[in-house]
């Protein structure tokens, strides 16, 4: 009798809070900012293309037989010696700059995004950790966060990608640098959920709900998962918003200085510096192409979720 | 007093945790007798080398035979350079460290002005276009403000040369290239890229503050008094609005150093950085394990000297 209710009460409880969403001023801040409408349609497109980049790149520029050294180092096709096939014309190994994009669009979102998930993760473990059971947990967890939040990011990421190729030899290096970079781009983004978590926590563990909870013979694992995790995480999702650039920025960064991806699996900041090379020769279609889309890229979370920081402050607006 | 040694010694256990972290990567990540004997040693050989190098001793002993040597100067051979990791990394700091001066004197030029007068002036267009500029400067990574620079000062124009430091003149055992006309040439677009990371940072800070000092009281206070604008601009606005800005600058120095590392590779800056890059490609650790000591005491060093400067800018905590 009841399993068979549980459904239709979701689904009108899901109706509910559709309505809820339609009806808050939310939605209308939200076409009232024809800036974030725009931000918001350039996120949209580029995650679909994204996300369809193995059916809609024109060329697989993974399979090294279908490469042609002729095509190497042709011009966008608009431009005279420019080729139909190739839209926006191709690098040196003769790989067509458009599909690329598309390919390194997709890996530098993969590691961005997966980074966020795990730094969101950690972050709002140990904040909730910190903030829930006080006393020496809480200093020793915001120690290590003041002291990693005292290091800069590059460095960091750096010096955890040098020490890993010391340990890994060179041959299963590629096998190995998404993950190396995922991990470490990961473990410099958490202190700022745990500190905004922590505080929440703090405020959260005093209510009387909570309390109730506890009387009632509730586990701590059971309230902080099931009552203080889901009421912490709505700042924790807007300031996800904002890392996720500042997460493929990073990337980028790291790629750029040849100690991220490697050149056959290459996301936008490997083909920025592939195109770097050949900057003196003329050849700028190389590294402006995927620069103006990595720019696109992060100016648009970055605008998307500056607008959520404002438009969920009430005390912003 | 009781500050001061506290910082100081807060500052040397800071110091020992990072040379007990690189003397793990030092001792146990790389392999020096692999890399010190030709791949035909013998057994017996390479046996003899670990006891003369002293690695079957106990591990505190080790650690305390590497404090020893890191505090006579010696901080290994690099394994690609074959000269020693002191004396490349002296040949190259002289080159960071002007690079970062020189960007954060060019920052606080440009950043100081524009954040003071974005805080008094009304004017609604100043206004947004501090806004998009901040949010571009945060959008841009470093790398891209770099080869746009290159492209259009160097490339388009050819008004500034796009690599490398120019003359150096040597004094002592530090090469500067500001003593000469090409050393300044090459710096200008280095430092630009680095200091317009920025100058965003201080606008934005000034600003703030400054809008926040002047809703304060005692600057409502000052006004009744009949005190001239400029003056409570500069002597009470601006004056209490520094605080927030030099620790912020003071910790940003840190900061630039990092960044540094991505400027030097787009400029061919003979750096830190550029060290940095080359060690991690040739998997070079003490040069690696060299790196992060100097850094960090760099970054100790900045860290107290923000602590003493708080000292000497507010007052109220000489009173504590």
């Amino acid at each position: 009798m009841i399993n068979d209710n549980l459904p239709v009460r979701r689904r009108t409880r899901m109706a509910q809070q559709w309505r809820a969403f339609t009806d808050s001023d939310l939605l209308w801040l939200f076409w009232r900012s024809k800036s974030t409408v725009v931000a918001f349609t350039c996120c949209l497109v580029i995650l679909l293309c994204s996300v369809t980049s193995h059916w809609i790149a024109p060329h697989n520029v993974f399979d090294t037989t279908t490469f042609d050294l002729m095509d190497s180092e042709l011009p966008p096709s608009w431009m005279s010696g420019g080729d139909a096939r190739f839209w926006l014309g191709t690098d040196v190994q003769g790989r067509d700059i458009f599909s690329l994009m598309l390919y390194g669009l997709n890996i530098s979102l993969i590691i961005g995004g997966i980074s966020v998930l795990l730094s969101v993760m950690l972050g709002v473990a140990l904040g909730v950790l910190s903030g829930y059971f006080g006393g020496l947990v809480d200093t020793l967890i915001m120690r290590f966060a003041d002291a990693m939040l005292s290091i800069p990011t590059i460095m960091f990421t750096l010096l955890v990608s040098g020490v890993a190729r010391v340990v890994i030899p060179k041959e299963l290096m590629g096998h190995f640098a998404p993950a190396i970079l995922t991990g470490a781009i990961a473990l410099t983004g958490w202190m700022q959920y745990a500190r905004t978590v922590r505080g929440l926590t703090m405020l959260e563990k005093g209510r009387e709900y909570v309390m109730a909870s506890r009387i009632s013979g509730a586990t701590h694992l059971h309230i902080m998962l099931r009552h203080i995790v889901p009421n912490v995480l709505r700042p924790v999702l807007v300031m996800a918003t904002l890392h996720l650039s500042v997460a493929i920025l990073t990337e980028a960064t790291l790629s750029f200085l040849g100690v991220g991806m490697p050149p056959d699996q290459p996301s936008l900041g490997t083909l920025i510096n592939e195109g770097n090379q050949y900057l003196f020769s003329g050849q700028w279609w190389i590294v402006a192409f995927p620069a103006a889309l990595l720019v696109i890229l992060s100016l648009s979370f970055n605008m998307l979720g500056d607008w959520l920081l404002d438009a969920l402050n009430p005390k912003l607006r | 007093m009781v500050f001061f040694v506290r910082k100081l010694l807060q500052a040397c256990m800071l110091l020992a945790g990072v040379a007990l972290l690189s003397f793990i990567l030092f001792q146990y990540l790389g392999d020096p007798v692999a890399s010190m004997l030709p791949e035909s040693a013998t057994e017996v050989e390479r046996a003899a080398l670990r006891t003369s190098l002293g690695l079957n001793d106990p591990v505190i002993v080790q650690f305390g035979h590497y404090i020893t040597r890191l505090l006579h100067g010696n901080f290994g051979i690099s394994y690609y350079n074959q000269v020693s990791v002191f004396q490349l990394i002296m040949e190259r700091l002289p080159a960071t460290l002007e690079l970062v001066f020189v960007s954060v004197v060019l920052a606080m030029a440009i950043g100081f002005p524009l954040g003071v007068w974005s805080a008094i002036s009304r004017n609604k267009l100043l206004k947004e276009g501090v806004q998009i500029l901040s949010l571009i400067g945060v959008s841009l990574p470093w790398f891209l403000t770099g080869i746009i620079l290159i492209i259009v000062f160097s490339i388009w124009l050819g008004w500034f040369p796009s690599s490398g430091r120019g003359e150096t003149v040597k004094i002592g055992f530090w090469s500067t290239g500001l003593l000469t006309a090409s050393g300044w040439h090459s710096i200008v677009l280095p430092a630009l890229s680095l200091g317009l990371s920025m100058v965003t940072i201080i606008m934005r800070l000034i600003r703030t503050e400054m809008l926040e000092v002047m809703k304060s009281d005692y600057v409502k206070f000052a006004r009744a008094r009949g005190i001239e604008n400029y003056r409570i601009w500069f002597r009470h606005a601006l004056k209490n609005a520094l605080l927030p800005v030099v620790t912020v600058i003071g910790l940003q120095i840190g900061g630039l150093i990092a960044f540094a590392i991505v400027i030097e590779t787009v400029f061919q800056w003979p750096g830190m950085g550029l060290l940095l890059i080359q060690s991690i490609n040739f998997v070079d650790v003490p040069v690696l394990s060299g790196y992060l000591l100097f850094t960090a005491l760099i970054f100790i060093v900045i860290n107290t000297l923000v602590d003493l400067l708080y000292y000497l800018i507010d007052p109220r905590m000489r009173a504590q």
